[in-house]
């Protein structure tokens, strides 16, 4: 019993968080910067901020995660950060020769109040940054928001630093994919081609992060968005940003100063929502949906129609990302699955909002925090016992106190395989996660079963 | 060892007031070291006729960890001992940790160990603006604080929240106020209004330094006024505020007050009366 102290009795926190279900904004500013091509994440801050983000999401990954950092020292910290980024950036350029360093900021050099943009003009001016190479940058402070935040600030600050417009269209598509793995970078954008459109994903990890093993180590692997995709971002037909937080900011941006037309989706995870993603493509680049994605469609409809019985009236408790678990929760309910305690570590009351209009027609009231934590979340499961756990890896604690059927989901996922390489988006992704689901769920129903009713065919 | 910290709103002459008194400890035969904490490092140029000084942090930049005492200690006027921290240049960096990160350095150089000092000044810059500012109040720092003051009503109001500062500190360490130390701005009525401000503060106005031209002049001349001109009144003003300073007995935790009493002080005894 790793989590004994937690108890039923739920007392009101102000201050205090135990077991956040959040990271920090670096985190993922750093995996964004991942999916440019050639691109070297850069933490303008002390070492151990870089150390901790690049060992979290290789942890996640299980690949190396390059990343650079200003290696502020006491000095630093009072005379300002600019020598060691102008140096950094030198250094980079000069010995590890990406085409573009992503700088994201830390808590430290936010308060002390380095203005990275004025760095790096000088870093320009100073001759430091060679021609074709770009330096790009965002404000990460982990004390706001969280991983999805830092996202989306490095995903805006990408487009809103390469995008141009010639005025001539390129036909093409902007697909902003959130915050998700790779795997489910390549399943959207292999659907999207599928329906004869040209996307321009950024960011795109895939390839990155889910790379083969070659026996030959490549510091920039052959994944990533390019600096000339990125560029032309300023020229396409529209922008479908799926998650509103973690990508509306940059498709807003590009509609903004580009007149880029955008729109935003919640991530395709599941049916429904899915359903509206290609329905947003199809109506968006006037093509039609062709079969083949009909036919993955019927395929995830055929699991839920045959294993209905198992997931009906099912209680389950979710934790993860707010773009996560607006659709998981939306397709969980379609299934008739009961959630019944959601909570998310990223602030932001909107996510209330939606998870309490999607469940408002239900005979009972959900649980629903933002800003939350696992400890709210495992104090409510011991009140109300769920039937099924679904979060990252951290979830693992009460799943094993409380003997609960887990499927992991999220970020970050520690002690399984798999996420990098298969999807949980679109209708394959669907069909996955009803498949982890029905193991956990069946896996139980076998070893609970008595000998008498233990069943070959379920 | 005596440990005094002199606060006040930026540009009421904490400088010139802490150094001429401090030339005044020294004439009384003490011995005596003053720590300039302002990004400006001018808290001991009249002690040293020049800014000759580099900083703890400039030479903790140019040094790195490798620094020595004697490169950041000056000795100036009677044989003080002058140090000051610096910091970065306007608009970049953090002032407020240069001031904690030099504070470290200097006792890890064993500044603080001259068994011959008598006294610590420490000079800090304006208001109490954050944590590093607030460095000398911490528990094992400065154990006396004397606020430099005025008859204006932001000098009052600085120092209202200067108290304020002290009173967090004082709660859990051994940090005491000494008094308010009115450095005359020629204002109507300004030394009851400080003796006012100071009995509701639940302190003492310990001294009031007229104002002179005198003080000025020494300045210009990189001098303190017991230096430039020792028989002048005013020299004996800071020579009597040194001796004050040195016999005071009253140390106390402040009671800080609202602002509507401080404007109600103002409307009562200043200039609105």
């Amino acid at each position: 019993m790793l989590l004994r102290h937690t108890n039923k009795e739920i007392k009101p926190r102000k201050a205090l968080t135990v077991n956040p279900a959040k990271t920090c904004q670096p985190i993922g500013a750093m995996y964004a910067s991942l999916g440019i091509h050639n691109c070297l994440p850069h933490s303008h801050g002390s070492q151990g901020c870089c150390a901790y983000h690049r060992s979290a999401l290789t942890r996640h990954y299980r690949e190396p995660v390059m990343a650079a950092t200003s290696s502020f020292t006491e000095g630093s910290s009072v005379f300002g950060g600019q020598a060691n980024l102008v140096q950094a950036i030198n250094t980079i350029f000069t010995t590890y020769e990406p085409d573009i360093i992503a700088v994201h900021t830390t808590c430290l050099s936010e308060t002390i109040g380095d203005d990275v943009n004025q760095i790096a003009i000088k870093a320009v001016k100073d001759g430091k940054v060679p021609d074709g190479k770009h330096v790009i940058h965002a404000s990460t402070p982990s004390y706001v928001g969280s991983h999805v935040t830092g996202f989306s600030n490095m995903t805006k600050a990408m487009a809103m630093y390469f995008s141009k417009s010639t005025g001539t269209p390129n036909g093409k598509f902007n697909i902003i994919p959130g915050y998700v793995e790779p795997s489910d970078m390549a399943e959207i954008k292999r659907l999207v081609k599928e329906m004869d459109i040209n996307p321009i994903l950024f960011p795109d990890t895939s390839n990155v992060l889910n790379g083969p093993m070659t026996g030959k180590y490549k510091m920039y692997p052959d994944g990533g968005v390019t600096a000339e995709e990125l560029t032309a971002t300023g020229d396409s037909i529209g922008t479908i940003a799926l998650g509103a937080m973690a990508s509306a900011d940059a498709a807003r941006a590009l509609d903004t100063k580009w007149k880029v037309p955008c729109q935003v989706q919640d991530l395709p995870i599941g049916l429904a929502a899915t359903d509206r993603f290609i329905d947003a493509l199809r109506k968006a680049a006037g093509v039609s949906v062709p079969d083949s994605i009909t036919r993955e469609r019927g395929q995830l409809l055929d699991i839920i129609t045959d294993m209905h019985q198992y997931f009906y009236g099912k209680k389950v408790a979710l934790a993860g990302d707010p773009d996560h678990l607006i659709p998981l929760v939306e397709f969980l309910l379609s299934i008739d699955m009961m959630p019944v305690h959601i909570v998310t570590g990223t602030p932001g009351q909107d996510f209330e909002k939606r998870i309490r209009e999607m469940t408002a027609h239900l005979p009972y009231t959900v649980n629903v925090k933002a800003a939350g934590d696992l400890f709210q979340l495992h104090q409510w499961i011991k009140n109300e016992p769920v039937d099924l756990l679904m979060a990252n890896t951290y979830g693992k604690y009460m799943a094993k106190d409380d003997d609960i059927p887990f499927v992991r989901i999220g970020f970050p996922i520690l002690d399984r395989v798999g996420h990098s390489y298969f999807p949980t988006v679109c209708y394959k992704g669907g069909m996955r996660l009803l498949e982890k689901i029905l193991d956990v769920l069946l896996d139980r129903l076998d070893r609970d079963a008595p000998e008498e009713s233990f069943e070959l065919v379920l | 060892m005596r440990k005094i910290a002199i606060y006040g709103k930026g540009g009421i002459g904490k400088s010139t007031t802490t150094q001429n008194t401090v030339a005044g400890l020294v004439e009384a035969g003490n011995k005596i070291m003053v720590v300039g904490c302002d990004p400006k490092a001018d808290s001991t140029r009249l002690l040293l006729n020049g800014l000759a000084q580099k900083t703890v942090l400039d030479t903790l930049r140019e040094e790195g960890e490798d620094v020595i005492l004697e490169d950041v200690l000056k000795p100036g006027y009677g044989g003080t001992l002058c140090t000051e921290s610096g910091g970065p240049e306007p608009g970049v960096g953090c002032a407020g940790r240069g001031i904690i990160t030099s504070i470290n350095l200097l006792e890890q150089l064993g500044a603080y160990d001259n068994e011959e000092l008598d006294y610590v000044f420490y000079d800090v810059l304006g208001d109490v603006v954050c944590g590093g500012f607030a460095m000398p109040m911490r528990e094992g720092k400065a154990q006396e604080i004397y606020i430099v003051v005025s008859g204006e009503m932001m000098a009052m109001y600085a120092a209202n929240n200067i108290c304020k500062g002290i009173v967090k500190f004082a709660e859990s360490g051994g940090i005491r106020l000494g008094g308010l130390i009115c450095n005359s701005r020629a204002v109507d009525y300004e030394k009851e209004m400080i003796e006012v401000l100071a009995g509701k503060l639940g302190t003492q106005m310990i001294h009031f330094i007229p104002r002179e031209n005198v003080v000025q002049r020494a300045e210009i001349n990189r001098k303190t006024v017991i230096e430039y001109e020792p028989e002048h009144s005013q020299a004996d003003e800071y020579r009597t505020l040194a001796k004050k300073i040195h016999e005071n007995k009253k140390y106390v935790i402040p009671t800080p007050i609202e602002i509507e009493e401080l404007e109600s002080l103002l409307v009562t005894y200043g200039i609105a009366s």
